[in-house]
């Protein structure tokens, strides 16, 4: 066995605390260690070479690399050593960056603690055996979940690049957030006419198949090759015979449900298409509202619908489809008031959040975009604006800046002088966050041209006086209280992630993180991927995101998905579970345990019942090997002969 | 749930100028059935001055009564004095999360504290310990004239972390307890607006000021009288409404009375026994105008007669008729 040890300096993040020609000079003493030598960046291609050179030169026939985390280049260095003409599982990492340089000061201590790494690496490259992938059949179907603006682009490119493609929308309408807009930033583009069209092409493409207020119930398998079911939550309307006419929303009797597409500004029909240019165009009962289930009396609506397309006993229903890969476009929510107690906690109607009022402004919104005061209908001459309700403020849990809400406050300021120009805007903010192309041109555009009066400090309290809103804040710049005499108050609320993000995040086995916005691969390199593979993130799901970015997101993971599906047949993993079929005893305690279905029960011909692993379905987690009473099934490349190496390795003395 | 028995902390407020808070308050709680006990010997709480000089020795001089408190073997301190409970809720604070902090405070002590006592205020007892239904029975009196505004002032309930007792912005334990006792509360805004505290003395003008915001909001809000918890508020807010009256040119004649004398009226105590006589604008007008609750259902049941000139019957007729229209 001819072990080389490569130490890399990684320029002084390693070589700064780590005395790293001790490290060398330690682990040539090492049994089995032919060659040991250190390197600037190891990682580079010089470095990579003389990886290679040496495995030649020297006789290598086992690499070990100490420089940083595996999961930064393993892989790399992998392919290497393949390129040396050695099996890429003869290698091995050990982690003195991360581990070790980055967060121990002391470096006599750091240096002992890098060669106790390397001992470890190299006890176990010695033990290591040479793994094989196999390949096996990509399904070209792409899911993509969220029909908003991302998801919608996601689905749109895939699609026009010959991909079929299934979006899943929760909500009976694809749209999104967009659709509720009024306007967009800096442009003052109408939102639904750019919109649209786009909806519209996503309903037309014979690539598409849209399934609208639906949900995932269940995914299974991994890339290339997932089982997924679909929940088509029950409309209690007949899509298939539905034509949009409206009339059933126009006769409804039950005028006071809950409409979710405006926020509750104004209540809409228990029968109801959202909006109207909604895709699909489509009448939905909401059971809560509906007398017909409230009442157990009614049925207007089926009375009067000219195709009969109403079905009070119609029951959720579940499909059943194979794809390849997942986009995930799941988007945001905006916090509740009642968690912003100081500005009324949502009891007062006349403090409104950015989307409300944004309904307001929209000519297709409940006020036919005439803007008034929800008490009494009285179009408001004094409006305010308060950045960061909620965001940036560590109290309520919320330490992040929501990205979006300076550029859509500047807007609404904007467009309210538009609408009433008698009116004055009041902005009241921490910090005026407009980086993107033409963004602050726009904000400086709504205090010169349109007059809105920018306060630089957080308001503290808003409580009413007779009709009016009395905003009190800081001006930090001038060193005072200021009080705002006010007809409508909107909050810039803060940006969350939606309700159901951490539960859909557990379905699909990606991470999230504190705040439940999902984890991209890499924060800079690989920002639409995640650690799974074959799941892709798209728009406001991973973090709070304008509508340029969502775009660009959406576009970033269909082009991820088709170079994905540019192979007929993907490579699997070769570190997954194996089962000793001598030693095992068919206690199937396995099959029980694994947290993915990758078990299943195989009867040999003498007819003894062994466990078998499905190479492709195993994540290589290892909990079957901790579960296994006779230690017979083994991750392979992490098999207990490997670890005990290790750990022998480092309790020598 | 109610314990066995609390410690009861009066302070140096309840024992001068907030008596008519402590008579009050020892009367509510009996009809309550909570058993408490004063400790003996008990010193300064270290109220403000001392936090404004040194940590230490502020938690030392709270912690000195704690200790009293603890070697009795009681568990909760009722404190009706905001300032006195944050001193003690402060001094609990730092030294269960520190234990040099803790070290360096029992330094000064002759009998170290163990952090076995938690102070509570009055109406958190109330409000958690009695619960609204224990209230709610025991009361025999209506007050239909008074209409009150709930004043919590700065730190019954703030900072968060430190007082652990209802919402730091806008709290509604004082609300749900004078409701429950049958009292009429507005929805008042400025339930925890600055009234000035302590500085009366160095600059007095702008303390009138903040409590004419405080008693403009009240009367806005359609109240009548003013509910506290806080000696220092009601000081602010009774006392000095004269002077508030003549820097201002207001003419407010608001009563503030201790939500503790409210509850005393409408168990049906005398003012007497609730003191009555020691705040400064009279709330004479609702004592004078208090019934029993049988009258108060009488008159209620003889209004709604007076309304409703039509019989029972056709009225329930006509209910199912607009049920079945709508």
């Amino acid at each position: 066995m001819r072990v080389g040890v490569f130490i890399c300096h990684c320029g002084n993040n390693i070589a700064g605390t780590i005395d790293v020609a001790k490290v060398a000079e330690e682990t040539r003493k090492i049994p089995g260690v032919a060659y040991a030598t250190t390197y600037m960046y190891t990682c580079s291609e010089p470095g990579q070479n003389e990886i290679k050179e040496a495995i030649t030169r020297e006789g290598l026939d086992r690499v070990v690399v100490a420089a940083c985390s595996p999961r930064m280049h393993e892989l790399t260095f992998r392919r290497t050593v393949e390129k040396a003409g050695l099996n890429r599982y003869f290698f091995e990492m050990a982690n003195i960056r991360e581990h070790i340089s980055w967060i121990g000061e002391n470096k006599d201590l750091n240096t002992v603690k890098a060669t106790e790494a390397v001992r470890m690496a190299v006890a176990k490259v010695i033990q290591n055996k040479p793994l094989y992938s196999t390949s096996f059949k990509v399904n070209k179907r792409v899911l993509v979940i969220g029909g908003g603006v991302a998801g919608m682009q996601a689905a749109l490119d895939c699609a026009d690049g010959g991909l079929e493609v299934l979006l899943v929308e929760k909500s009976p309408s694809v749209g999104g957030m967009m659709a509720r807009l009024d306007k967009t930033f800096p442009t003052i583009d109408c939102s639904i006419c750019i919109l649209g069209p786009k909806m519209v092409d996503v309903a037309q493409h014979d690539k598409i198949t849209l399934h609208a207020y639906s949900e995932i119930d269940e995914i299974k398998g991994y890339v290339g090759n997932y089982q997924i079911k679909i929940r088509k939550k029950a409309t209690y309307v007949d899509w298939s015979k539905c034509t949009g006419c409206g009339t059933c929303m126009e006769k409804c009797p039950s005028k006071n449900a809950y409409d979710a597409f405006n926020y509750g500004v104004a209540p809409t029909r228990a029968i109801n298409i959202p909006f109207p240019q909604a895709i699909p165009k489509k009448a939905k009962i909401d059971p809560n509202f509906c007398r017909q289930f409230v009442k157990g009396k009614c049925g207007v609506c089926a009375k009067i619908c000219p195709t009969k397309a109403i079905d009070y006993e119609m029951q959720d229903e579940i499909i059943t489809e194979d794809i390849g890969a997942i986009i995930v476009a799941t988007g945001y929510s905006l916090i509740d008031m009642d968690k912003l107690p100081e500005y009324g906690g949502g009891r007062y109607p006349n403090v409104i959040s950015g989307v409300q009022y944004e309904r307001l402004l929209n000519a297709s919104g409940p006020t036919s975009g005439h803007i008034e005061r929800p008490s009494d209908h009285v179009e408001p001459k004094t409006i305010v604006f308060v950045s960061c309700a909620g965001s940036r403020d560590k109290s309520i849990g919320i330490p992040y800046c929501s990205n979006f809400c300076c550029m859509y406050i500047a807007k609404q300021a904007i467009l309210t002088k538009d609408h009433i120009p008698d009116s004055q805007s009041y902005v009241f903010y921490m910090d005026i966050r407009s980086p993107g192309k033409g963004y602050d041109e726009f904000t400086r555009r709504a205090q010169e041209e349109y007059g809105a009066k920018y306060v630089r400090g957080r308001v503290s309290r808003i409580y009413p006086k007779g009709k009016k809103m009395v905003v009190r804040g800081a001006d930090t710049l001038l060193g005072t209280q200021v009080e705002v005499e006010a007809d409508l108050v909107v909050l810039g609320t803060a940006v969350v992630s939606t309700p159901d993000a951490a539960h859909m995040a557990e379905k699909l086995h990606i991470s999230y993180d504190t705040f439940g916005f999902y984890v991209e691969s890499h924060p800079k390199l690989r920002p639409v991927e995640t650690n799974t593979s074959g799941v892709f993130l798209a728009g406001a799901c991973q973090g709070p995101k304008d509508i340029p970015a969502s775009v660009s997101q959406g576009s970033a993971a269909a082009s991820k998905v088709q170079a994905l599906f540019s192979k007929d047949m993907l490579e699997s993993d070769p570190a997954v579970a194996r089962v000793n079929m001598n030693t095992c005893v068919g206690c199937l305690k396995c099959v029980k345990t694994c947290p993915f279905g990758a078990i299943k029960e195989k009867e040999l011909r003498d007819g003894t019942v062994k466990a078998e692993v499905i190479e492709t379905v195993c994540a290589g987690c290892g909990v079957c090997t901790a579960t296994c009473p006779c230690g017979a099934i083994q991750l392979q490349h992490f098999t207990d002969n490997q670890l005990l190496a290790e750990v022998n390795a480092i309790c020598q003395k | 749930m109610i314990e066995t028995a609390y410690g009861y902390y009066a302070g140096c407020s309840l024992e001068g100028t907030a008596s008519e808070y402590d008579t009050s308050l020892k009367v509510v709680l009996k009809v309550l059935g909570v058993d408490f006990r004063e400790p003996d010997d008990w010193s300064c709480c270290g109220s403000t001055p001392a936090h404004t000089v040194d940590h230490v020795f502020a938690a030392a001089l709270a912690a000195r009564n704690l200790a009293i408190v603890e070697k009795t073997g009681l568990k909760t301190l009722i404190t009706p004095c905001p300032s006195c409970m944050t001193a003690f809720k402060k001094a609990q604070h730092g030294m269960t999360k520190s234990d040099t902090f803790k070290q360096e405070v029992n330094e000064l002590l002759d009998e170290p504290y163990e952090c076995g006592v938690f102070a509570k205020s009055a109406l958190q007892v109330i409000y958690e310990d009695v619960g609204l239904e224990a209230i709610a029975v025991k009361v025999t009196h209506a007050l239909p004239d008074l209409k009150v505004a709930p004043y919590y002032g700065c730190i019954l309930n703030r900072p968060p972390e430190i007082a652990q007792f209802d919402d730091p912005e806008n709290p509604v334990s004082m609300d749900k307890v004078l409701t429950a006792a049958g009292v009429e509360v507005c929805d008042f805004a400025f339930k925890m607006e600055c009234c000035g505290a302590a500085f009366g003395v160095p600059k007095r003008d702008m303390v009138n000021q903040l409590t004419y915001k405080v008693l403009s909001m009240a009367v806005d809000a359609g109240a009548n009288c003013i509910a506290v918890a806080c000696p220092l508020c009601h000081q602010n807010l009774d006392l000095r409404q004269g002077q508030v009256n003549s820097l201002m040119g207001s003419s407010f004649d608001i009563p503030v009375l201790y939500f503790s004398q409210i509850m005393g009226l409408a168990y049906g105590y005398s003012p007497e026994a609730l003191a009555m006589d020691k705040v400064i604008v009279s709330a004479e007008r609702f004592v004078r105008t208090r019934i029993t609750t049988e009258e108060a259902r009488e008159n209620k049941e003889k209004e709604a007669r007076a309304k409703s000139p039509k019989s029972k019957t056709t009225g329930t007729k006509e209910e199912t008729k607009s049920e079945e229209i709508e």
